[in-house]
């Protein structure tokens, strides 16, 4: 079976001044899988995400994303919010960027908005509540009940959303995304402070999108647990570059990633001034 | 106080401390306000000094910020409780606003026709209408969309303007104007709206503030075009539907009073001003009212909240921040136009910065984004310093003195909660 690519990264170069955040990053990945994004802190990942969803332009590379339906998109080309208006690109935040003011059902009718925008023709259709804007409506907040069950948030619907507690916000910004009817899903950090129950929750709502929806989710995670049980795919990101890609288990093998997380194993040659110093300094 | 012996000596020693603070503080505002004074003498103008006045203005302070704190700190220091920076949002669908909102449009709809109504109250009706009018716009761009605008009165003059001048040199009427004057003012919006648009809160503030002194200058100054610092005089006045309000029918024309079989009289046109602006606001509101629940008005309200998050869920920021622009403008351009019609004569000096701030006033103070909190703080704006009257020379210190009352009463406004633009309905099917 050969698997459709969703999004093809190519040569992806971030430069901050004469920094590289991100170092000629080439990646695929495909419809209907998780692909983890991982890497220490400081790798490089959030610019990567910032890159694909247009707070970033690219400083090099290419980004095409091929949606289900055949259209095709350069993302590095896109005004950021047409990313997510029409290629379909829904992203949720490393610190949650809720409308906390708004209720729970307000936010996920916001993320409607390019639908129900259309349905109301200028606002004018909605102006004089005209059927065709009643129906989409009512459409949306079907969609919104059909999230809200998932989320189990639904008799929280009219709260407002920065009254809910941490792990339920978080659920809800990943909703939220859903609700815009994305083809890919980008996830930048969904586990953090979650507690054991609450990331399981997680994990179980990532796999069910996947399955169910049959869109590409990408995460940036530091949570292994999250990672390795839900992910098709891994990309380990270290300063900039890519050191390793594959299968979950075959990434945590890899010596290279477990140098760029642990440190360079003890037994390890050093280079030889350094291990000269030391072994001055043992001497002494 | 009971209070008293609980406070830690530390506690009490601060309070002391900031108290004189405040004391030293009204002590250099009061030596050149209070401590000198100008004489009139034979001699010529001479100054005279006053010492101990500020001898007292310091002390008063001193007691007064002492008390407040010592109060402050039996209260549970309610006062030093951070205000928070959105609205709460209403549990339940609350009647008790709709009813205030239906019994203030019944007050409204019968106060002409009441025993005391006469001509003055009718008139300072009419001016309060007017500025609940501005609130319900200003509302729009400030409340919902959370776009801090101080130039609001730009587009009052811009509307203003716009029908004095069609009116005068087509001699159209009153409501072929009104479009327009309402269409030339979103049009400013606009045109201010694309160069802020990366701009937000205090930086935006000020660019907007820039923006109403500009077109305040150019009006001043473009005296071929809008009369200068004189103004345009002689503005063509409302009529009834053709029927105009005089006492004697010109040549080919009936009069309104001629038309109804009634006898002339000059309140006639006050009253229908009163109505007619009665009805243009109440248009605002409806219309405000009603975008709120519709995509755009949600997106404002989004875009109040999180800009960030609204650009990745697929909304145009640059179009949804004119919209809203456009729309809050093109209300003051409404208004503008009545109050030309209404005045008969318009001059630079009734768009000055202060009335920006006054606008924005009542919408801050009648709690953001809030319908009815608009017309209760502009009741209270527009009123307050015309029951202080009887207090003469002090009377800007009492409003004054009220205002900071309630911001410290209401730190968000007098209603500061808002209702969710929708509630999840209950299922059609009520399957178990």
């Amino acid at each position: 079976m050969t698997r459709p690519p969703l999004l093809a990264v190519e040569h992806l170069t971030m430069r901050f001044g004469g920094l590289f955040a991100v170092n000629d990053l080439s990646f695929t990945a495909y419809q209907n899988e998780i692909t983890a994004i991982i890497g220490p802190n400081g790798a490089g990942k959030t610019t990567v995400f910032n890159c694909l969803t247009g707070f970033y332009k690219p400083s090099v590379g290419r980004l095409t994303l091929s949606r289900p339906d055949g259209r095709s998109h350069l993302l590095e080309r896109m005004d950021g919010f047409r990313i997510c208006k029409d290629a379909g690109v829904a992203r949720t935040f490393q610190n949650i960027r809720l409308f906390s003011g708004m209720s729970v059902l307000e936010n996920l009718i916001v993320a409607q908005h390019n639908r129900l925008m259309q349905a109301s023709v200028y606002s004018i259709a909605g102006l004089f509540g005209m059927a065709r804007y009643r129906n989409a409506e009512a459409e949306a907040v079907e969609l919104a009940r059909y999230w809200l069950n998932k989320i189990g948030l639904t008799a929280q619907a009219d709260w407002a959303a920065g009254a809910l507690p941490y792990g339920s916000q978080r659920r809800l910004e990943i909703a939220r995304a859903m609700c815009t009817r994305p083809a890919m899903l980008c996830l930048d950090e969904p586990a953090a402070g979650l507690n054991p129950r609450e990331s399981q929750e997680l994990n179980d709502l990532l796999l069910d999108i996947r399955r169910e929806h049959g869109i590409g989710v990408l995460l940036i995670e530091h949570d292994m647990s999250v990672v390795m049980q839900i992910s098709d795919h891994v990309v380990v990101l270290d300063h900039g570059a890519k050191i390793c890609e594959g299968r979950p288990a075959d990434v945590r093998a890899d010596p290279a990633v477990i140098r760029a997380y642990l440190g360079p194993p003890d037994d390890e040659d050093l280079p030889p001034d350094i291990a000269a110093d030391l072994d001055s300094g043992e001497a002494a | 106080m009971a209070a008293l012996p609980a406070l830690p000596p530390s506690a009490l020693a601060a309070m002391l401390k900031d108290s004189l603070a405040a004391a030293v503080v009204a002590a250099l505002l009061a030596a050149p306000l209070l401590g000198l004074r100008l004489v009139d003498s034979a001699q010529g103008l001479s100054l005279a000094t006053r010492f101990p006045w500020i001898a007292y203005a310091a002390a008063a302070v001193f007691c007064g910020r002492l008390a407040l704190s010592l109060a402050g700190a039996s209260l549970g220091r309610r006062l030093k409780s951070r205000p928070q920076t959105t609205l709460p949002l209403t549990k339940k669908p609350s009647n008790t606003r709709k009813i205030i909102g239906w019994v203030l449009i019944v007050v409204a709809l019968v106060l002409p026709w009441l025993p005391f109504a006469d001509r003055n109250l009718v008139d300072k009706a009419t001016l309060l209408l007017i500025y609940v009018m501005l609130g319900w716009g200003l509302n729009i761009v400030v409340g919902l969309a959370g776009l801090l605008d101080l130039g609001y009165v730009a587009f009052y003059a811009v509307g203003a303007y716009s029908y004095a001048i069609l009116s005068q040199t087509f001699g159209l009427s009153f409501w072929i104007c009104l479009p327009f004057a309402g269409a030339a003012a979103a049009t400013f919006g606009m045109v201010l709206g694309f160069p802020v648009l990366r701009l937000r809160g205090d930086y935006l503030a000020i660019v907007t503030l820039g923006f109403g002194e500009i077109v305040r200058v150019i009006l001043l100054n473009w005296a071929d075009f809008t009369g200068g610092p004189g103004g345009i005089s002689g503005i063509a006045r409302p009529s009834f539907f053709g029927l105009p309000f005089k006492a004697a029918a010109g040549p080919g024309e009936t009069t309104f009073a001629d038309f109804f079989g009634l006898t002339f009289s000059p309140l006639h046109r006050i009253v229908f001003l009163y109505y007619l602006i009665l009805a243009l606001a109440l248009a605002t509101n409806l219309f405000t009212l009603r975008i709120r629940r519709l995509p755009i008005g949600r997106a404002w309200e989004a875009l109040r909240e999180d800009e960030t998050a609204c650009r990745s869920l697929g909304i145009n920021p640059t179009k949804t921040k004119l919209s809203a622009f456009a729309i809050g403008a093109m209300f003051a351009g409404f208004a503008g136009s009545f109050f030309a019609t209404r005045q008969g004569f318009i001059s630079p000096e009734s768009f000055s910065f202060i009335e920006s701030a006054i606008i924005l006033a009542i919408v801050v103070l009648g709690g953001m984004g809030s319908q009815i909190g608009v017309v209760l703080a502009a009741v209270l704006l527009c009123g307050l310093p015309e029951w202080f009257r009887d207090l003469q020379q002090y009377r800007m210190l009492a409003f004054g003195g009220a205002m900071v009352l309630i911001m410290l009463w209401r730190p968000r406004g007098l209603l500061a909660s808002r209702d969710p633009t929708i509630r999840l309905p209950a299922l059609p099917d009520a399957a178990p």
